[in-house]
């Protein structure tokens, strides 16, 4: 697993073949068209690379098919009808649907050109890598900072454990707001704040990418709103892959977007991946009549 | 109109059946507190406190005198919580994480039954097969391997001993700990689980770090339990850990003793002189004073280990 290795630091990334623009005070309705379109996606750098995806529940086909590819430092968000596979498929991303009895994957599943799921792989050391965020914020039952320093300690990121929180908090922009009740417990936050906890939790142990299983979903609006900006914020440093069904919310933050939908055939109900493009196309100029339906709303 | 009227007569009728069954309970548990102490009354104000420090029982001689018997009780309860603690969650987690749906549904009543055993019938097993066993292999094998330690001393003639009734309270404080562990496991959410699992710790690591700790006060909870089921059981006990008139205080293991719950169902139906009784309930008033001190420790325990400021804001 040791070749499985990300070859970027946090810091070293900061000077990707980014626009600075988009560092610090991103607006809430993303100005996509004029920021993306300036670097041409076939010039990034291949995160993961599926191809031909199925997943199975025991027998049941829940995703059949999946051949895409995710870039490095964009955001890249799923949409789809409530069932169609997307957090199937994120779970599928870091092996978090191991532990599920029954699930099988077959097909090629790429990061950095490592067979993830290949037998001599640890997913202990592929989540390692690749963080997920949930849809209900989960934070532990632990004060605010041991929350994030629980994994760096576990991971012998021992040196600088102050630092590295502070660093963690200030990341998911929630430092200002908890840092004179580290000790407190993580449960008298709001649910807004638990789930920047929980992004603080994920990115203290420095991974590569960030899973966002609908981070918002259980948030008010104002929440949500911040949790969008701070994805802005953490492209910059991480690959991030964030499933929503708010389509408003894929066509704020994602460059990219994948449209998931349900085919139903024998009474057999399957995940497929309908369209992946820029986000600007698939809400303006979908090549596919079911994303055209699902988009406009006139999905049934 | 009529419903009406029903419904409030019921409501007043549960009400006062409520209220009167939890009066009759108050009511018990004050009137056995103090028979118990009135019952002591005579042995308190012959021997006072002195009686704590006693360590011989003899009817034939008026002797009397609970230190063995203290001491007995907490060596077996003690050693008893000592196995069972760490086996009983071992259970519980086993059941709640690891084991597959199909095993766990057969070992979890499995472990439940254990508890459906009938003491008397434990002890009876004890005698006949435990305690024969243990002193032809393992108490052999431990006094000549690590004879140095006195607490592997001599085994007794017939293998009964506090060794024997440490084992036989072990299996019985083992169900209580492992079934209510196994649910406090089951109760963790399993959003906490996959938060950690996600953050890349192992299985282990995981377990350690949230089920574990943030059931501790449960777990503790459930140890109490176990431990208030081993200080109360007399049957099994008197079965099985020999007693005997001398001085009981040793550090042999696998030698006779006696424990306080013992001594009271043994004794109660004697009554060779006048302060034997009366003795008897000296007994057990100390064994309703350990009990209290275990459950004010339980509640201080789970108190002590709530979460930082769970309640603040
Ligand atoms: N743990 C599971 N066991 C069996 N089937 C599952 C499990 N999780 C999801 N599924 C099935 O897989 C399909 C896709 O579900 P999911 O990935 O949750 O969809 P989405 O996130 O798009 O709503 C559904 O038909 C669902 O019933
Ligand atoms: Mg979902």
């Amino acid at each position: 697993m040791s070749d499985l290795s990300p070859t970027r630091s946090p810091e070293s990334n900061m000077d990707d073949s980014r626009s600075e623009a988009d560092a610090v005070s991103m607006p809430l309705i993303a100005p996509l068209a004029a920021e993306q379109q300036s670097v041409s996606i076939e010039t990034r750098e291949v995160v993961f690379d599926l191809k031909d995806i199925n997943v199975y529940y025991g027998t049941a086909l829940a995703l059949e098919g999946v051949t895409m590819q995710i870039y490095k430092n964009v955001i890249t968000a799923m949409i789809g009808p409530s069932g169609c596979g997307k957090s199937t498929f994120v779970r599928s991303l870091n092996r978090m649907n191991d532990s599920i009895p029954g699930f099988r994957l077959t097909g090629n599943a790429l990061y950095h050109g490592n067979d993830i799921y290949a037998s001599s792989v640890d997913p202990v050391e592929v989540r390692r890598r690749i963080g997920m965020v949930f849809q209900k914020p989960n934070p532990f039952p632990k004060s605010i900072y041991d929350n994030v320093a629980w994994a760096p300690r576990i991971l012998g990121m021992r040196s600088g454990l102050d630092e590295r929180v502070e660093q963690a908090l200030r990341g998911a922009a929630l430092w200002d707001e908890v840092k004179d009740r580290l000790k407190r417990s993580a449960l008298g936050l709001s649910g807004g704040q638990q789930q920047r906890l929980c992004i603080a939790r994920s990115i203290a142990i420095e991974p590569d990418v960030l899973l966002l299983d609908e981070p918002a979903s259980a948030l008010d609006p104002i929440a949500t709103a911040s949790i969008e900006e701070l994805m802005h914020q953490l492209k910059r440093d991480y690959t991030l892959v964030i499933v929503t069904h708010n389509m408003q919310q894929a066509a704020r933050v994602a460059e990219r977007t994948a449209f998931f939908s349900l085919e139903v055939s024998e009474g057999k109900r399957t995940g497929v991946l309908v369209e992946y493009d820029d986000t600007t196309k698939i809400f303006t100029r979908p090549s596919d009549k079911r994303t055209e339906d699902y988009v406009t709303g006139r999905f049934g | 109109m009529r419903r009406h009227f029903g419904d409030r007569f019921g409501d007043g009728v549960l009400f006062g059946l409520t209220v009167l069954a939890s009066l009759v309970a108050m009511a018990l548990i004050v009137a056995i507190i103090y028979q118990v102490i009135n019952g002591a009354s005579l042995a308190v104000s012959t021997y006072g406190l002195s009686f704590l420090g006693h360590t011989t029982w003899n009817p034939v001689t008026n002797t009397y005198g609970a230190g063995s018997f203290i001491y007995g009780t907490l060596v077996t309860s003690g050693g008893a919580l000592l196995l069972a603690a760490p086996l009983g969650i071992a259970i519980g987690l086993y059941l709640s994480l690891l084991a597959s749906r199909r095993v766990g549904a057969v070992i979890g009543p499995l472990v439940e039954l254990l508890a459906a055993i009938p003491s008397v019938i434990l002890g009876l097993w004890g005698i006949v097969i435990l305690g024969p066993f243990l002193r032809s292999s393992i108490e052999s094998a431990l006094h000549s391997a690590l004879g140095w330690i006195p607490l592997f001393g001599q085994a007794s003639l017939t293998g009964l001993g506090l060794f024997t009734a440490i084992l036989i309270l072990t299996i019985m404080a083992l169900p209580i700990i492992a079934s209510i562990t196994r649910d406090l496991f089951l109760s963790v959410a399993p959003e906490l689980k996959d938060g950690a699992l996600a953050l890349g710790v192992t299985r282990w690591e995981m377990v350690r770090g949230v089920v574990l700790s943030s059931t501790r006060p449960g777990i503790a909870s459930a140890c109490i339990l176990g431990l208030s089921r081993a200080l109360g059981e007399a049957i099994a006990v008197l079965q099985v850990i020999g007693g005997g008139s001398q001085s009981l205080i040793h550090g042999n293991l696998f030698a006779n003793g006696d424990t306080l719950a013992s001594r009271i169902a043994s004794q109660i139906l004697d009554n060779v002189t006048k302060l034997q009784t009366p003795s008897v309930f000296y007994l057990a008033l100390i064994l309703l004073v350990i009990e209290l001190i275990v459950n004010l420790a339980a509640r201080w325990i789970v108190h002590h280990y709530r979460l930082p400021d769970q309640a603040a804001t």
